[in-house]
């Protein structure tokens, strides 16, 4: 379909320019007076003491939940490792006493350089184990040693998770509904 | 006033003295301001906050202490130089713009009688073009021995725009001449004291409206400042004509810059805006000459806000637009203010 531009046919005063530029002027200063002496329309943040805050769905560092007890909901099934498109994630599994949980991971390892921050591994979690909401932006570093992030370092942001998980006692799902993003039975 | 006995040393101290007040305090002075107060007042006027990083511990005086900070930095630094056949030439440039940018305020009268101007010559405002004029050898060598072909364009460009608008802001210039009869700029400032039918004040700006416009966009364009800048268009040529500059090297060619703002302003207030002269105050007494330099460097000022402004409102020219503004639109209005004004003047003396 045709599209019609109307276009611009601008008188000879707003050709001469002049006016126009004078006019500009008093625009500028208006603005200027405005933000010196009226409401400040300044939209600069001061970085460093200021930062803005991230938006609630903002995918950061990676972080493993806990159970109740504090151990980790982690349960090795290595979905996450499967679905990474990035094949950053290394879990070196193990075998626990609780029969009802069998495996838990002996080492976690994310290698933060390759990460993509797409998200797939918390898609994938059946146990709401992993998550990428810590809201902290990854932090550079002076190595690459630093950039891997070790199952210590990710339990170290973790926080209980309130869903239900497969192997818990009756007692600790408190209402046996599933809250939060991911969470599977 | 006589300092010693010695008459060839008497001029050759005032002459100083008046250089040190005017040139190093004032025009310096502002100057150096202006890095500072252009990049803040451009800031404020585009809803940002603008250099307020520099730091005394926790002093920060709203960004003024960038004003030290700049200089530190730019003496600091490495003074790189391209592989280039002329280093001296590159060397150079940066004094070739800067000299004639100070030399000029030699005539600039900045307040009433000779201790208020640090030459008193009648070639007035024709010594102002000989000398500003040779600011533009400055970049152009500069751009020439920097061995870089975006530089060598910035030159180009500055040489053609300097010599179209030389033409137009001399001739915009001669209505003034007409009509105060003198190149002298004492006396150009000295009849604009005067008042017309007894309250409108005799000032440039009120006989010759027309000329101040052509007068500011003439300047403003050889200044090679937006809406001018083709010369250093960032967006098609790096930097222009300094882009093989740094440190000092590049503070030559900014400070320039400032100074000839502070120039146009200055030239500007002497032969549009009535000079040191306040309408209706005349006098010798200490506290009339106090004012009337006030007058002077308030007005300057002003001259160098509008400039300000108007760099940070306009959106710049396209190359092919500004060789057409100068010679197709500025140069046969500026005739046409000049004939306009010779016969207008022929019937004033007949009446």
């Amino acid at each position: 379909m045709a599209k019609v531009v109307n276009r611009m046919h601008p008188d000879f005063a707003t050709q001469s320019y002049v006016i126009e530029a004078f006019k500009g002027v008093a625009l500028v200063t208006r603005q200027f007076a405005r933000n010196i002496f009226a409401k400040k329309d300044v939209v600069t943040v001061q970085y460093p003491e200021d930062r803005r805050p991230y938006t609630p769905r903002f995918r950061g560092k990676h972080r493993l939940m806990l159970r109740d007890d504090k151990s980790v909901r982690c349960v090795a099934c290595m979905l996450c490792a499967t679905a990474c498109p990035a094949n950053c994630i290394t879990i070196v599994a193990q075998q626990i006493d609780d029969p009802a949980i069998e495996k838990a991971p002996s080492s976690f390892d994310i290698d933060l350089l390759k990460c993509i921050y797409c998200g797939f591994c918390e898609e994938a979690c059946p146990c709401d184990a992993i998550r990428l909401d810590s809201g902290v932006h990854t932090i550079p570093s002076f190595t690459r040693r630093d950039q891997k992030a070790g199952v210590i370092n990710l339990l170290s942001l973790g926080t209980a998770s309130i869903a239900a998980q497969g192997g818990e006692h009756r007692a600790h799902s408190h209402e046996g509904t599933a809250h939060g993003r991911s969470s599977g039975h | 006033m006589h300092l010693v006995d010695n008459v060839l040393l008497n001029i050759v101290l005032m002459t100083l003295i008046k250089f040190a007040g005017f040139v190093l305090a004032f025009v310096m002075g502002i100057a150096t301001v202006l890095t500072w107060a252009e990049r803040k007042y451009s800031a404020v006027l585009q809803n940002r906050i603008g250099p307020n990083r520099a730091n005394l511990g926790t002093i920060r005086a709203g960004g003024l202490l960038h004003m030290l900070a700049d200089p530190i930095k730019m003496l600091t630094k490495e003074d790189f130089a391209p592989n280039t056949p002329n280093p001296i030439l590159f060397r150079l440039a940066p004094l070739l713009a800067f000299v004639p940018a100070l030399l000029v305020f030699a005539v600039i009268p900045f307040g009433p009688g000779d201790n208020f101007q640090v030459s008193n010559t009648s070639l007035g405002i024709l010594f102002i073009f000989a000398i500003a004029s040779l600011n533009v050898y400055g970049s152009v060598i500069g751009a020439w021995a920097s061995n870089n072909k975006w530089s060598l364009m910035g030159g180009l460009r500055i040489s053609a725009q300097m010599i179209s608008y030389e033409v137009a802001i001399g001739l915009s210039l001669c209505g003034i001449f007409m009509i105060y009869g003198s190149l002298d700029l004492q006396d150009i400032a000295r009849r604009q004291g005067q008042l017309l039918l007894g309250f409108i004040p005799a000032w440039g700006i009120v006989l010759q409206p027309f000329a101040f416009v052509l007068y500011l966009a003439c300047a403003i364009a050889e200044n090679k400042r937006a809406p001018f800048d083709v010369a250093e268009a960032e967006s098609e040529l790096t930097a222009g004509y300094w882009t093989e500059y740094s440190a000092m090297g590049f503070a030559m060619f900014a400070l320039a810059e400032f100074i000839e703002v502070v120039l146009i302003g200055c030239v500007g207030t002497t032969l549009f805006l009535g000079g040191w002269t306040i309408p209706g105050l005349h006098g010798d007494a200490w506290w009339i000459v106090v004012l009337e330099i006030g007058g002077f460097a308030f007005k300057t000022v002003f001259l160098i806000w509008l400039q300000m402004t108007i760099r940070w409102t306009l959106p710049r020219f396209r190359y092919d637009q500004i060789m057409r503004l100068g010679w197709r639109i500025l140069l046969p209005a500026a005739l046409l203010n000049l004939v306009v004004t010779g016969i207008v003047l022929t019937f004033v003396e007949r009446a």
